[in-house]
């Protein structure tokens, strides 16, 4: 079954129309890169994914595993396996990240019907996790995202999906920021976190995280729509060329 | 005892002069005791004995501490204090019991830095003043174990009460306070005052939670008094009584001294809490951080009122005051008020303050991460006060909050907190 089926995506913010018709096809297995220029619309796409309220969708639709994405609230797109990590974290004040990642954790396995962890055999998990990915516990017991340094905040997005396993992640611009280190450990831990049965949307505008995490496809988003699709080579030659040359503009003239 | 009976008289003096304070006066704008005024509250029979030590633990909600000097409707009970076990050099006992020891130790520190002059309520509590808490930490003396103090109402109506710590932590000693009022019921009056001693080079933390009834009164200074290269983290929490004010005065009055005062209310119903610290740097090269959260559901009411004096030559200062409210309901309110003065050139102040409900983009964020909304607000809320709890150092003191937190807010209307 197709993970992400977008046909026609039309949405609006304010009554200012910015998705303006996307379609996009994503199956099991697959990393699809979503690029485009700055305030093309790329977070807009992320956010009414994810079901931000704030976003309107005013055309066309979103069937994910078959189901219309549009009728689930926020929480349960996540229940349902899907997860974004924001160009953007939220700090939240006074609730440590263990408390948190525990917090997210039980909400989606309640809501699975599974049995909820308790703090001692949760943090058994996440230690096994830390380990999956090769990080430390040193963010664990402070406030999530609170005084965190950009490069922690993008690694705690990812944390947090290494820890809720999403069936699709959409990671907007978690490169964005980080030196090239930090870009290595974000970039592996989410190729060792890739499942067959998942999949994942990397939205970004440098293709410098594409050569960590090789995509299968890659798409350029401009004002709202899908201008170009193509496979890796696409994203070598928006660096070397720049975004102005997909324009449908530049096509005709 | 000739000096201590000229202290109540001339605070009694004082206190005639000067009565209650009114909405006129700048101070008390937002806060009217007019109710306290007209109540006809008096100081009753002492009754020592009248909670049994399992309705003392129910009302204290911690855990079986030890030491604790106990107090009930202001009343030295022998009863349910437990004094053994102190290390050397660390003295926890009844004032009056302390004004015999120690006279000299008592007259230098009683009444000297809460002055009776300056505020009504302190005049009125000190022309009553007739037992308290007594802690001193001799010098170079550690113990990180926390001494409790509780001062329990029980419940009688009418009853005025005037509770009084004082707390001298001597030259490098180390000390850790609770200072805990409570009452299940009754339409009573506390007014307490506290005075704290951080001598030169010595560290104190000091909690201070207030779960009074919700028909009490509870009126409140507590003022401590810093020497150089001192610490004080000192921790105010209002979650009871149906109108309460609280005074905290520090003065950092020696290069080096560092401050934290945090606070949180958390309030429902019509309850008011107001808090009115003046932070006072009297010397160069101080620093203070103070946090002051508050939760207000339904028809609640909070004041801060936050004044930091930066005295002539104190150069170096370094301080910071934040104050974030949580508005829960449309008829919540909170007012929030910075007061800086400063007069020295070279030093470093901020303060900032928020004030509304809980914020959109937190929600999203808790919800795009599986947790529904009713969840989230809990979550937040919660947040909102344990970012005070998670600050206190003391563990044990730490997990009585937490649980008192968790118990407060789960009477909120908006339901049962996460555990
Ligand atoms: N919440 C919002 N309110 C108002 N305008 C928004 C909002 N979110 C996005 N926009 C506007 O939508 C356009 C696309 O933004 P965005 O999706 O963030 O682009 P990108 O992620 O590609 O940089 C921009 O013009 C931006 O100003
Ligand atoms: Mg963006």
């Amino acid at each position: 079954m197709t993970i992400l089926e977008v046909r026609n995506l039309h949405a609006t913010v304010e009554g200012k129309e910015i998705l303006r018709g996307i379609d996009l096809t994503v199956s099991p297995g697959e990393v699809h890169a979503i690029m485009g220029p700055n305030g093309s619309g790329k977070s807009t796409l992320a956010q009414v994914l994810a079901g931000h309220p704030a976003y309107q969708v005013t055309q066309g639709s979103i069937a994910y595993l078959g189901k219309d994405l549009l009728d689930l609230d926020p929480e349960e797109r996540a229940r349902e396996g899907l997860f974004l990590a924001f160009q953007y974290p939220v700090s939240v004040r006074g609730i440590t990240n263990a408390y948190f990642l525990r917090a997210a954790v039980n909400a989606v396995r309640k809501a699975r019907g599974l049995e909820e962890y308790d703090p001692i055999d949760f943090l058994e998990i996440l230690q096994a996790k830390l380990k999956t990915i090769g990080w430390d516990d040193s963010l664990m017991n402070r406030p999530v995202n609170e005084g965190f340094s950009g490069g922690e905040k993008k690694r705690n997005e990812i944390l947090q999906m290494a820890v809720l396993e999403p069936t699709l992640a959409v990671l907007d611009e978690t490169d964005s920021g980080l030196d090239i280190d930090a870009l290595k450990t974000v970039a592996e831990a989410v190729t060792r976190l890739k499942r067959p049965e998942s999949a994942t949307i990397l939205v970004t505008h440098y293709q410098r995280l594409l050569n960590y995490i090789i995509p299968d496809r890659v798409h350029v988003l401009l004002e709202g729509r899908m201008v170009k699709s193509g496979g890796r080579e696409l994203a070598l030659e928006l660096e070397a060329r720049g975004y102005d040359w997909t324009r449908p503009e530049a096509a005709v003239a | 005892m000739h000096w201590l009976g000229a202290l109540r008289k001339q605070a009694i003096t004082r206190f005639s002069q000067v009565g209650f304070p009114s909405t006129h006066q700048e101070d008390w704008r937002f806060t009217n005791v007019q109710s306290i005024a007209e109540g006809a509250f008096a100081i009753g029979t002492p009754a020592p004995n009248t909670l049994s030590e399992a309705q003392l633990n129910e009302l204290a909600g911690t855990a079986d501490h030890e030491p604790r000097l106990v107090f009930v409707d202001g009343v030295w009970s022998a009863a349910l204090s437990r004094l053994s076990g102190l290390p050397r050099g660390v003295r926890v006992e009844s004032l009056s019991h302390a004004v015999l020891e120690t006279p000299e130790i008592v007259s230098r520190h009683l009444a000297r830095y809460a002055k009776y002059q300056e505020n009504s309520f302190t005049a009125l509590s000190t022309a009553f003043l007739r037992d308290g808490a007594f802690v001193h930490f001799g010098r170079d003396v550690e113990w990180d174990h926390p001494i409790q103090i509780i001062f329990a109402a029980s419940g009688s109506e009418g009853l005025a009460i005037y509770p009084r710590c004082l707390v001298v932590v001597e030259e490098r000693a180390k000390a850790v306070v609770q200072e805990l009022h409570t009452g299940a019921a009754g339409r009573y009056f506390t007014n307490a005052v506290t005075e704290v001693v951080v001598s030169s080079g010595a560290r104190l933390e000091h909690c201070r939670i207030q779960r009074d009834a919700e028909d009490a009164y509870h009126v409140a200074t507590t003022q401590s008094h810093q020497g150089p290269d001192s610490v004080l983290e000192s921790c105010s929490v209002a979650f009871g009584a149906g109108l309460s004010r609280h005074d905290v005065g520090a003065v950092l009055d020696g290069p080096g001294a560092y401050l934290t005062l945090n606070g949180l209310s958390v309030l429902s119903g019509r309850q008011h809490a107001d808090h009115h610290t003046v932070i006072d740097h009297a010397q160069p090269h101080c620093e203070s951080h103070e946090l002051f959260n508050g939760v207000f559901d339904e028809q609640a009411r909070g004041v801060f009122n936050g004044r930091i004096v930066v005295r002539p030559g104190a150069q170096r200062t370094d301080s910071k005051q934040t104050n974030n409210n949580l508005l829960l309901s449309k008829e919540a309110r909170a007012d929030s008020q910075p007061q800086l003065e400063i007069y020295a050139d070279d030093v470093k102040c901020t303060h900032g303050a928020t004030l509304g409900p809980l914020d959109d983009t937190s929600m999203f964020y808790l919800r795009s991460r599986g947790i529904d909304v009713r969840e989230a607000r809990k979550l937040l809320t919660y947040g909102f006060g344990a970012d005070i709890v998670g600050r206190v150092r003391s563990e044990p003191i730490r997990r009585d909050l937490n649980r008192m937190l968790v118990d407060r807010l789960s009477r909120l209307p908006m339901g049962e907190m996460p555990s």
